[in-house]
C-alpha cells in the first residue's frame, strides 16, 4: 500500500534565540547563543504581543508560546484568513513533555499558604498537558483529532509523527502539530539538577569532551502538515516533506539511554525504510545532542549502527548548542530548523564544540556553519529525538531542491 | 476586611472583571456576563475575590442565577449586611 505523502506548508517558532522561525536559523547559523546564565529563556517573548488579555489569563506560559508559534505558522501557510480544509478534517496534535508546570507550582503555593478553597478554578485547564492542543484548537477552530502527545524530550517529534499518521490514515486532511515547553521553574530546576542531568557549568556543548549535562530551554514550535495532493491543488508553498517516521523504545532504564544505541538505531532505520532512502543519501542529521555524557555517546553509537561507514560522511549538529534543551518542544523546533537549513542550503554548527571527545568521531560541524550541497537534488535530513523513559523518534525530512 | 458599601463593592467587582478580559468601560452594571465573555470559571474566581475582600461566601448556585454585573454587585452587598 502506498501511503499518502505529507508535506509541511508553514512553520513558526518561539525559542531562546527570539520569536520567529527564521530568527532561530539565522542566529544559529551566525553562531549566536540564546543561553544566558545557564538557561535558554525566551527573554524576547511578551505574551501581550500575541494574545488577548483573556487568553493570557487562561493559558500557561507553554501554551502562550504555542499560540505565538501557531500564529506565525498559520500566517506563513496562508491559513489565517480562512482554513484551507473543512474544520473537522484538520487535526491538532500538540506535544509537551510536562505541561503547565509554572501554573501547578504557583497554585500549589496557594494551596499550602491559603487552603484548598483558594486554589484557582483555572488551575487544571492551565496545567493539563493537553492545554496547548486545546488552546490552538479553540483559537483557530480546528475540529478534527485534537490531543496532546507526551514522551518527555521525544514528544515534539512524536507529535509530528502522530500527525503524519493521522493524515496518512485518512483521519485528517491537514494538521497543526509541534510541541511547547515552559519549565524554567524552581521545581524543574531542582528536579533535573538532583538527577544530575543539568550542566553544572551551565554550558550546552554537545559532543565536546567537557560536556557535563544539558541546559534547560523553553519555547515552542508549530508545523502545518497537509496531504501533498491537496496542498498542491490549493497552491500551497511547500517547505518540505516528512518522508519517514521511525519510533522505538529502549526498554532499558527510567532515564538513561541504552548505551549500545541499538534501539535508537532501529528508529533511524525505520525512518529510512519508510522514506526509501539509504544511508549514503542523507545530507544532514540534526542530532538530539543534549550535551549529556551518555546521550551524545549513545546517539553517536546509534548513528554508526544504522548508517555503517556512511555515518562518517554525514554532517551532524545539535540545535541545543544554542537553545539549550526545550524538552517536549525540542523535536518541533529542531525539525523546523532542519527544514529551514535545507531551504537556505546551510549546515548550522554545533556551537561551543572546541575540544572534541576522542570517543566521538563523527563530523559534528564544530562552531562554523557550512554550505549545504545536497547529494541528489532535493536535500534529505534526519532529525533525532530521544526522551527519558527510553523513547526514540527519528524523522526523515526532505527539503526543497 | 473591607467594608461592603455599594460603591466599594461595585468598584472592586468592576476592577476584578476588567482584569479577566473585557475593557473596564464595558463593565457597567447593565452589562451581561455573556456580553463580557465572562464564563463560569471567571465567576468562581470572582467569588474567591469577593470572599477574600468581604467575607461573603458565594456558592455555585448563587453564581448560576447571576446574569448581569449589577446582579453580582447587589448580591454581594445584600449578603454582606
Amino acid at each position: 500500500m502506498t501511503r499518502p505523502r505529507v508535506v509541511i506548508t508553514g512553520v513558526g517558532a518561539v525559542t531562546p534565540l527570539g520569536v520567529g522561525a527564521d530568527t532561530l536559523l539565522r542566529r544559529w547559523v551566525a553562531g549566536e547563543s540564546g543561553i544566558v546564565d545557564g538557561e535558554g529563556a525566551c527573554r524576547d517573548f511578551d505574551p501581550a504581543n500575541h494574545l488577548t488579555k483573556k487568553e493570557i489569563r487562561r493559558t500557561d506560559r507553554f501554551a502562550q508560546f504555542a499560540i505565538a508559534a501557531a500564529e506565525e505558522a498559520l500566517e506563513a501557510g496562508g491559513w489565517k484568513d480562512e482554513l484551507p480544509y473543512e474544520d473537522h478534517r484538520i487535526a491538532c496534535i500538540y506535544a509537551t513533555g510536562i505541561g503547565g508546570l509554572g501554573t501547578l507550582e504557583s497554585q500549589h503555593d496557594v494551596l499550602r499558604d491559603r487552603g484548598p478553597q483558594h486554589v484557582s478554578p483555572l488551575s487544571v485547564p492551565l496545567f493539563m498537558p493537553n492545554s496547548g492542543a486545546a488552546a490552538l484548537s479553540m483559537r483557530y477552530g480546528l475540529k478534527g483529532h485534537s490531543y496532546a502527545v507526551s514522551s518527555a524530550c521525544a514528544a515534539g517529534s512524536h507529535g509530528i509523527g502522530a500527525a503524519v499518521r493521522a493524515i496518512q490514515m485518512g483521519d485528517a486532511d491537514a494538521a497543526v502539530t509541534g510541541g511547547a515547553e515552559a519549565t524554567l521553574t524552581p521545581f524543574a530546576r531542582g528536579a533535573f539538577s538532583s538527577m544530575g542531568a543539568l550542566s553544572k557549568a551551565g554550558i550546552s556543548r554537545p559532543f565536546d569532551a567537557r560536556r557535563d549535562g544539558f541546559v534547560q530551554g523553553e519555547g515552542a514550535g508549530v508545523l502545518l502538515l497537509e496531504e501533498r495532493e491537496a496542498a498542491l491543488k490549493r497552491g500551497a508553498n511547500i517547505l518540505g516533506e516528512v518522508r519517514g517516521y521511525g519510533s522505538t523504545s529502549d526498554a532499558f532504564h527510567l532515564t538513561a539511554p541504552d548505551p549500545s544505541g541499538e534501539p535508537a538505531s532501529k528508529a533511524i532505520l525505520a525512518a529510512l525504510r519508510e522514506a526509501g532512502v539509504g544511508g549514503p543519501e542523507i545530507d544532514y542529521i540534526n542530532a538530539h545532542g543534549t550535551s549529556t555524557e551518555i546521550n551524545d555517546a549513545s546517539e553517536t553509537a546509534a548513528i554508526k549502527l544504522a548508517l555503517g561507514e556512511s555515518a562518517y560522511g554525514v554532517p551532524i549538529s545539535s540545535t541545543k548548542s544554542v537553545t539549550g534543551h526545550l524538552l517536549g518542544a525540542a523535536g518541533a523546533i529542531e525539525a523546523i530548523a532542519t527544514l529551514l537549513a535545507m531551504r537556505e542550503k546551510v549546515l548550522p554548527p554545533t556551537v561551543g564544540l572546541d575540544e572534541p571527545d576522542p570517543d566521538l568521531d563523527l563530523d559534528y560541524i564544530p562552531n562554523r556553519a557550512r554550505p549545504f550541497t545536497p547529494r541528489n537534488g532535493a536535500p534529505i535530513a534526519l532529525s533525532n529525538s530521544f526522551g527519558f523513559g527510553g523513547h526514540n523518534v527519528v524523522l526523515c525530512l526532505e527539503g526543497v531542491a | 476586611m473591607a467594608t461592603a458599601t455599594p460603591e466599594a463593592v461595585e468598584a472592586r467587582i468592576v476592577e476584578a472583571l476588567a482584569s479577566f478580559g473585557p475593557d473596564a468601560d464595558q463593565v457597567t452594571r447593565e452589562a451581561t456576563f455573556e456580553e463580557l465573555d465572562i464564563d463560569s470559571l471567571d465567576l468562581v474566581e470572582l467569588a474567591q475575590i469577593v470572599e477574600d475582600d468581604y467575607g461573603v461566601e458565594l456558592k455555585g448556585d448563587d453564581m448560576k442565577s447571576l446574569r448581569t454585573v449589577g446582579d453580582a454587585i447587589d448580591l454581594v452587598v445584600a449578603r454582606a449586611q
